[in-house]
């Protein structure tokens, strides 16, 4: 009984920051915005997290100030690929290189090194649980009511299925867009923060270390969905508790245990078969095009 | 009317774009210099006369440029048959740890060691791109998510390679390194036996022979670039491969078996980026498989550069100086300026920003365009 409930902390622990991530990548690409920046957003949220949770010791400022940071990258992404009509991966290379950059720069200009001092105060837990986990639970629940029971949810998906038809129907497709992938942002840079303020204390040029690429996964993973995306993170943090868990202690290698979440990712898409995106993912949409 | 015409032909070139982005992620750079208090110019100066000033950092730029030229072309060999090999990564590292263990285990006079460790990492890469190419032909598993978790695969793979398997050795974090015989340093015989002084009465290069793994490694992903451009622009292959890039319904109905092309071009581009990885084992000193803390980035800044030449295959070896200078580059500038080197992660990040952004020029071209005619139009 105890095991199980270690495992069960433990997934908690490693899936909160990728549900955040995912939650983000998911509201984005639902507008028809393909964002693999999650990455870089994740970084940047980590850092600014990290750094004014630490100048201000107030952690729920610090994590908010993550959040904005991914928010601002998101604009940056929006921008490029709504009103620039970008190839929206060349758009997500080049956040996730300046996300990183960027977080690196800064530390190095504000601490003099590349990590950031150690947190006093973290986030805190309610009942052995951490607040950024209930919290992005209740996140989820929240892009569900949204996306599939408002007004405002229909018209956001409706600009990634068919942005033509939105567009006649009166329905601002470009300002949809840019909300969505500054949401994506948002949610990215609040991942980010809840690893460098719940998981770790601090900031280091490996806290997200390709998270934000298991998110965009989870995204995929998910079909596209909330509840999906959620389920496929929390999926990716029970098999890192796993590793954990069993550690050295195990006959298998950990390292082959290591592989098991990407193993068993590759599998099940095999068995689920083709995952279908949102119609208008990834095309900038051209107002009168044909 | 032929002159607006010209505008968007120029607008609408690669190579303008390209610099175009270049120049202005060197002046937001630039800018951000001058925030820190530093003379943009003077910094600059500097950092490029201390790389193209000194032996030793122009051999480290072509070093350090050899691995992301090949897995820079292997990544726009695969964007030009409209596949995105986010799993370069992986793909090298297969072929890094196949050169290494055969590498370990052979010893065979050079002429044939290097071209057998050179196909098994060819070899090793090319099943881990083809497996990629085959699950998106047959099961609609996307090659950037396949790429992706390959990429977590391997790279766990080189760690149980290096910590666990019965090729580790005791009290190192690794293997052992490659027999001399397929190494492709020069002088690796005299650098493993540590008689330096004979290095040091080299001609021209022996100044920086000693520090610097000068290798044959450049010879190889020269003609690595000019085999896929070939391959692309000149065979039925490539046109097949391209015309399922460019419109998968159109190639389906002239004829061409699409998911068997699908897996053809993620065996080559995995191939390709797994002959990095042996390049660079049997390039770089201590030529062994290492544990490592992260992914090395050789297949993610292949795709850096593969961006920043707007998915030249020739553009790449461009693109790739530019890019090993530029990483040079930063810690020249933190020495001379104290600006911290992260300063041109930025700066790439910027420059393949503008890339993207670059997408809207023909459109402003056409704009003007039309504006002008209408114009004209309203003169007459």
């Amino acid at each position: 009984m105890n095991n199980i409930l270690t495992i069960i902390s433990i997934t908690l622990m490693y899936s909160t920051a990728l549900i955040y991530g995912a939650l983000g990548g998911m509201i984005s690409e639902k507008s028809g915005v393909v964002n693999i920046g999650i990455e870089g957003m994740m970084a940047i949220g980590a850092f600014a997290g990290a750094t004014v949770g630490y100048l201000t010791s107030s952690p729920w400022i610090g994590f908010l100030c993550g959040g904005l940071a991914g928010a601002v990258l998101g604009l940056l992404h929006a921008m490029a690929s709504v009103t620039f009509r970008a190839n929206q991966t060349v758009s997500g290379v080049a956040i996730n290189m300046l996300g990183l950059g960027a977080a690196l720069f800064l530390s190095k200009i504000i601490f003099d090194r590349a990590d950031t001092p150690i947190l006093l105060k973290k986030l805190p837990k309610l009942f052995g649980i951490d607040a950024t986990a209930i919290l992005a639970f209740l996140i989820m629940i929240f892009l569900w009511v949204f996306l599939y029971k408002t007004k405002w949810g229909l018209r956001l998906r409706a600009v990634g299925e068919h942005p033509g038809a939105a567009d006649t129907l009166g329905i601002n497709v470009y300002a949809i867009r840019y909300l969505s992938v500054i949401a994506s942002g948002f949610l990215s840079g609040l991942g980010g923060a809840s690893v460098t303020m719940s998981l770790v204390s601090n900031f280091s040029p490996t806290a997200i270390a390709g998270q934000g690429f298991i998110a965009l996964a989870a995204v995929i993973f998910g079909k596209w969905t909330p509840h999906g995306a959620y389920g496929a993170a929390l999926l990716f943090g029970f098999a890192q508790a796993i590793t954990v868990y069993l550690g050295g202690s195990a006959a298998i290698p950990s390292e082959f245990i290591s592989m098991v979440p990407y193993l068993m990712t590759l599998i099940i898409l095999v068995f689920t078969g083709k995952s279908v995106a949102p119609k208008a993912s990834g095309e900038p949409y051209v107002k009168g095009a044909r | 009317m032929n002159r607006n015409n010209k505008l968007k032909k120029i607008f609408s070139n690669q190579l303008f774009s390209t610099l175009v982005a270049l120049l202005l992620g060197f002046v937001v750079a630039g800018i951000l210099l001058v925030v820190l208090g530093h003379n943009p110019f003077t910094s600059y100066y500097e950092m490029f006369a201390g790389i193209f000033g000194n032996p030793r950092n122009i051999a480290e730029t072509i070093i350090k440029a050899t691995p992301i030229i090949i897995t820079g072309a292997s990544i726009a060999f695969a964007f030009k048959t409209g596949l995105f090999n986010i799993g370069s990564e992986g793909q090298y590292i297969a072929g890094f740890v196949a050169a290494g263990v055969v590498g370990v285990l052979l010893d065979l006079p050079p002429i044939l060691q290097v071209p057998i460790l050179l196909v098994s990492g060819m070899l090793a890469g090319m099943i881990i791109g083809a497996l990629s190419g085959f699950l998106k032909a047959k099961f609609g598993v996307h090659e950037v998510i396949s790429g992706i978790m390959l990429n977590w695969i391997m790279f766990y793979f080189q760690m149980w390679v290096a910590l666990s398997s019965p090729l580790f050795v005791q009290e190192t974090s690794g293997t052992e390194s490659i027999n001399v015989s397929g190494q492709i340093r020069l002088f690796a015989a005299e650098k493993t036996a540590g008689n330096y002084a004979a290095l040091a009465e080299v001609p021209i290069i022996g100044s920086v022979l000693g520090r610097s793994d000068i290798n044959y490694g450049i010879i190889i992903a020269l003609i690595v670039v000019v085999v896929l451009q070939l391959i692309i622009k000149k065979t039925t292959l490539g046109y097949q491969l391209r015309a399922v890039g460019l419109n998968k319904d159109a190639a389906e109905f002239a004829g061409i078996n699409v998911n068997k092309n699908i897996v053809r071009s993620m065996a080559i581009a995995g191939a390709i980026s797994g002959l990095a990885g042996a390049a660079n084992i049997m390039a770089l000193s201590p030529n062994k498989i290492n544990s490592i803390a992260m992914f090395e980035n050789y297949g993610f800044n292949g795709l850096s550069v593969a961006l920043m030449a707007g998915t030249s295959i020739p553009g790449v070896v461009l693109t790739s100086l530019l890019f090993s200078s530029l990483s040079i580059g930063g810690n020249i500038l933190q020495l001379n300026t104290g600006a911290p080197s992260e300063l041109i992660s930025v700066l790439i990040g910027i420059i393949i920003f503008f890339i993207a952004l670059a997408n809207i020029l023909p459109v402003i071209a056409d704009k003007i365009a039309s504006r002008k005619t209408k114009e004209k139009i309203k003169n007459e």
